[in-house]
């Protein structure tokens, strides 16, 4: 490592601020290098005898709420994103915010959506300060072209759960909005008018938060049953009109690509998968939510019937094509971290088979293990891979913040991990000499699964072996590279960033990765 | 003499193409303007190839604006030579991107044509892709899906896609207009690598004629050696009944095909999923090829989601004696494949005869026999036909001579 003043170079070579919003900062070790000590955090000790007796934790509204939390300046105020690009209840808070004229809060979501472009205003003004949390949109634009005042930070799902459980991130107030929950704080997904399934995201937010507020459009006596949040956690409850558009909660992702090219990658990740020997009975899997990973898990399906097959689990985020697979029985359970379409949230609903997980369970570096390391196979998209595997899902080829990491990072440490992903789109080079930013290190992705053939990375011997004798077009990243290079005439130039840096790639661990530099020509 | 002249398209939806006008002006050099969603990555490059273009064309003074929608090199030439030609300042020159060497590969008269993939002539984001889904031909049409302005811009698109793209070894086709306006699209394409030209609406024998003297004509001024095959399309009851005139009108011909949506038209009647319509033209179509010694092929099938539909369609083709047929979109070139693909039994007997000609031969034979019967040599001529779509359909591994099995038992 060669320290300078204020940059770092971390071990997979790339420069990364030493201090980030006035904080020292780890850089990235190496994948499992990195072991911090000491004990967890935790919230202050509660005492039941400061709570009503009846168990009614009603308060008027959000901002007698956020008031009673004692919002101040420059708290972290958490919410969690299973609503998607459906959410009502975000820009809410930082409206109340306002009015009670707090400044500098900073906000901390599971992920931020189009819909949360009102909290520009809030940027501008300075009710907020920064957001620690996956941008795109509008808010993504802000971020890029320098303008928000802090430095973002974008971490993993399982890194937001690691973030809060070793004290780098303490939230004062985590607002949970709750499809139904009842007066005691008890909370869950299933049911009501705006049911989303589950709330596995706002897990963290619920045991970790000083003050946890639930909001509600579906408030039912005495206990809500399931409780997914416990109430035991929870300070308050606000009930309101309606807490979300549920149209946009299951937004489209879930939709089958028509794209004959994509439709082409699909099933060659899922022959890639029958031919490698992964698909035998009792395998599981896990498929994203972009259509070339739904119509992977549908190629999938037709390879398990072809052969026979069935799965012991599959991680969701679920849909109705998994659903189906559960309940004809070609899978055992479904065991899903968010539903992406209201058929995923009634089977979550009416089936034991079907179980609600949080990033705790599944992606959590502080874990004693998690789940996504006993996947034997994942589909993941990418925005770029470069010729030593490394991955990019958070930035344009041109810089731009495009997409958050969600559970991306954590998921690359599957058995098998593989990016079906066009080789270029439109004129715009996927495959590429280096990652305008660096998410996954290319030691932990195994296999690229292009139009134009498919890449095994040099270190998965094995897979090369099991394919030897495979019909597949199986070539070399570099060929494929080349290829692409000469389709959109000659390689790209490299686009014009910086020298401002305005988010920052947290590794798993809670190091950090990479850095996001200023798009120029936004501003 | 026009002033200016814009070409290609923008627009939110419209992707791997782009918009460009040239307005000439009598001094003051070139005037640049473009937007680009690859800016960042090709921005200098794409400035380049403008200035190389302008300097081809020897245009001195011009405003230009380009929108780019992310458009490869190969269609921001043809969009600009469009404008160009719009303005009638291209001198009869042609602006050709490199001839690619992938290009060059050649065809054979008796290739498989099972399926034939039709692009639009005007719409590059169908066309970088499409030899990636294996079809056995890929026709870039001029005809039907161009819109009638556009038919100057298809001509320098088909043209560059021709020197371009790679098909992967697909049968480079393109589908000219209709007989005489078609004439005028062959020197877009004779000289860049296409393999067979497939004539639209086809009547009589005369306008194969016109066609193969064109071509002719082309290829001496080029000298060009390999030959251009031709493909005849039905679609008319005067075309069918003179069917075996057209299928015999020239020696390059390899394939006879039958288009369906305009033959039911003229005959006064309307398609149907039974196809009793069409039974007799096409029976014909199917004999008038046999009799001539080339390809029967069938209509397109253009229900894009109906895959059911299109293998009972494909079983029916086959059945009626046709080789091939044309699709819209690359899904439905496995289906198609595999409804032409032998069954196990006339694998099976397909198998025995080669191996019974093949011994044969060894032996010094004249007489091929398989049992107490005798195998005439058009029937071996099948059979060795019938081996070869099982090995390509993947239904028999290329050593089932060592008794290889099919692929997928690996």
């Amino acid at each position: 490592m060669t320290r300078t003043k204020e940059f770092v170079k971390n071990t997979a070579g790339r420069l990364v601020p030493a201090f980030i919003n006035g904080r020292p900062a780890i850089p990235y070790m190496g994948v499992g290098k990195y072991r911090p000590q000491g004990r967890k955090a935790a919230p202050a000790i509660a005492s039941c005898a400061d709570y009503p007796a009846d168990g009614n934790k009603i308060v008027p509204d959000l901002k007698s709420a956020l008031i009673k939390a004692g919002i101040r300046d420059g708290m972290t105020i958490s919410t969690h994103h299973h609503f998607r690009n459906g959410d009502l209840v975000a820009n809410q808070i930082f409206d109340a915010a306002a009015e009670i004229g707090v400044k500098d809060l900073i906000w901390f979501p599971s992920a931020s959506f189009p819909c949360h472009a009102p909290i520009l205003r809030h940027l501008e003004s300075g009710v907020v300060h920064h957001i620690e949390g996956s941008m795109n949109g509008p808010l993504g634009d802000y971020c890029s072209a320098g303008k928000m005042r802090g430095t973002a930070v974008l971490r993993s799902h399982g890194g937001r759960y690691q973030a809060v459980q070793d004290g780098e991130v303490h939230i004062d107030i985590a607002v949970i909005a709750a499809p139904t929950a009842d007066a005691f704080g008890n909370a869950n997904g299933v049911m009501g008018p705006s049911a989303c399934g589950l709330l596995g995201f706002a897990l963290a937010d619920s045991q970790y938060a000083d003050k946890v507020i639930i909001v509600t459009d579906n408030l039912v006596p005495f206990p809500c049953i399931p409780w997914q949040i416990h109430g035991n956690y929870v300070d308050m409850v606000v009930v309101m009109d309606k807490i979300g558009e549920p149209s946009k909660i299951v937004s489209g992702t879930t939709e089958i690509t028509r794209s004959p090219d994509r439709l082409l990658i699909a099933e060659l990740a899922a022959r890639f998968v029958k031919d490698a020997g992964i698909l035998k009975d009792g395998f599981s899997f896990q498929a994203g939510a972009g259509g070339t990973s739904l119509s992977f898990a549908i190629f999938l399906r037709d390879l398990m019937k072809e052969m026979g097959v069935k799965a012991r689990f599959v991680r969701g985020g679920s849909n109705q094509y998994l659903v189906q697979m559960l309940e004809e029985g070609l899978i055992d359970y479904i065991l899903d971290g968010q539903t992406f379409d209201l058929e995923g949230v009634r089977s979550m609903r009416e089936n034991p088979r079907h179980v609600n997980t949080s990033p705790f369970t599944s992606y959590n570096y502080h874990g004693k293990g998690n789940f996504s390391s006993l996947v034997d196979v994942v589909v993941l998209g990418a925005t770029e891979v470069d010729v030593h595997f490394n991955a990019n899902v958070v930035t344009h080829s041109d810089g731009r913040l495009l997409h958050g990491i969600g559970g991306w990072q954590n998921c690359l440490f599957s058995k098998c991990t593989i990016l079906p992903i066009p080789s270029f789109r439109d004129r715009i080079p996927v495959i590429v000499d280096e990652v305008t930013t660096l998410c996954g290190p290319g030691e932990l992705i195994d296999v690229i699964v292009t139009e134009r053939g498919i890449a095994i990375n040099p270190l998965r011997q094995d897979l090369i072996d099991a394919t030897r004798h495979s019909s597949l077009p199986i070539r070399s990243l570099q060929e494929i590279k080349a290829e692409v290079e000469e389709i959109c005439g000659g390689k790209p130039q490299r686009p014009q960033l910086g020298p401002k840096v305005v988010a920052v790639v947290k590794w798993v661990d809670g190091t950090v990765l990479d850095s996001i530099y200023q798009v120029q020509t936004l501003t | 003499m026009n002033l200016s002249a814009e070409a290609g398209r923008k627009g939110p939806d419209i992707r791997s193409d782009c918009w460009i006008k040239i307005t000439l002006t009598n001094s003051g050099g070139i005037q640049f303007e473009k937007e680009s969603k690859v800016n960042a990555l090709y921005g200098a490059a794409i400035d380049e190839l403008i200035v190389t273009g302008l300097t081809f064309f020897e245009i001195e003074h011009a405003q230009i604006e380009l929108i780019d929608s992310g458009a490869l090199p190969f269609v921001i030439m043809a969009r600009l030579e469009t404008a160009v030609r719009r303005l009638k300042k291209d001198r009869g020159k042609q602006w050709l991107p490199e001839l690619k060497e992938f290009c060059r590969y050649e065809t054979t008269r008796d290739r498989f044509r099972r399926s034939r993939l039709y692009l639009p002539g005007n719409e590059p984001k169908f066309m970088i892709n499409a030899g990636l889904h294996k079809p056995d031909g890929i026709i870039l049409d001029l005809e039907d899906s161009v819109a009638p302005g556009e038919k100057d811009a298809a001509q320098c698109l088909v043209r560059n896609a021709l020197r371009q793209l790679n098909f992967y070894g697909a049968e480079r086709m393109v589908r000219i207009n209709q007989i005489p306006r078609g004439l005028e699209d062959l020197i877009y394409l004779i000289p860049h690598h296409v393999h067979t030209i497939l004539i639209p609406k086809c009547e009589t024998a005369e306008q194969v004629h016109a066609v193969a003297d064109a071509v002719d004509k082309i290829r001496i001024e080029h000298h060009l050696s390999a030959p251009i095959f031709f493909m005849p399309i039905i679609e008319s009851a005067l075309g069918a009944i003179n069917a075996y005139p057209i299928a015999t009108a020239s020696a390059n011909n390899v394939a006879l095909a039958i288009g369906l949506e305009d033959y039911t038209a003229d005959i006064g009647t309307q398609r149907t999923s039974e196809g009793r319509e069409s039974f007799w033209a096409r029976c014909q179509i199917v004999n008038a090829a046999r009799a001539a010694g080339i390809q029967p092929i069938d209509t397109v099938f253009s229900d894009v989601t109906d895959m059911d539909g299109l293998r009972q369609s494909v079983l029916e083709a086959r059945a009626l004696g046709f080789d091939g047929k044309g699709c819209i979109h690359p899904r439905q070139i496995p289906v198609i494949h595999e409804a032409f693909a032998p069954t196990q039994e006339e694998i099976d007997k397909a198998r025995k005869i080669v191996l019974a000609f093949e011994a044969a031969q060894s032996q010094g034979l004249s007489v091929v026999s398989l049992g107490s019967k005798m195998i005439d040599p058009p029937v071996v001529k099948r059979a060795q036909r019938t081996i070869q779509l099982a090995i390509d359909s993947g239904k028999l591994a290329s050593n089932w001579r060592q008794g290889g099995a099919a692929y997928d038992q690996n």
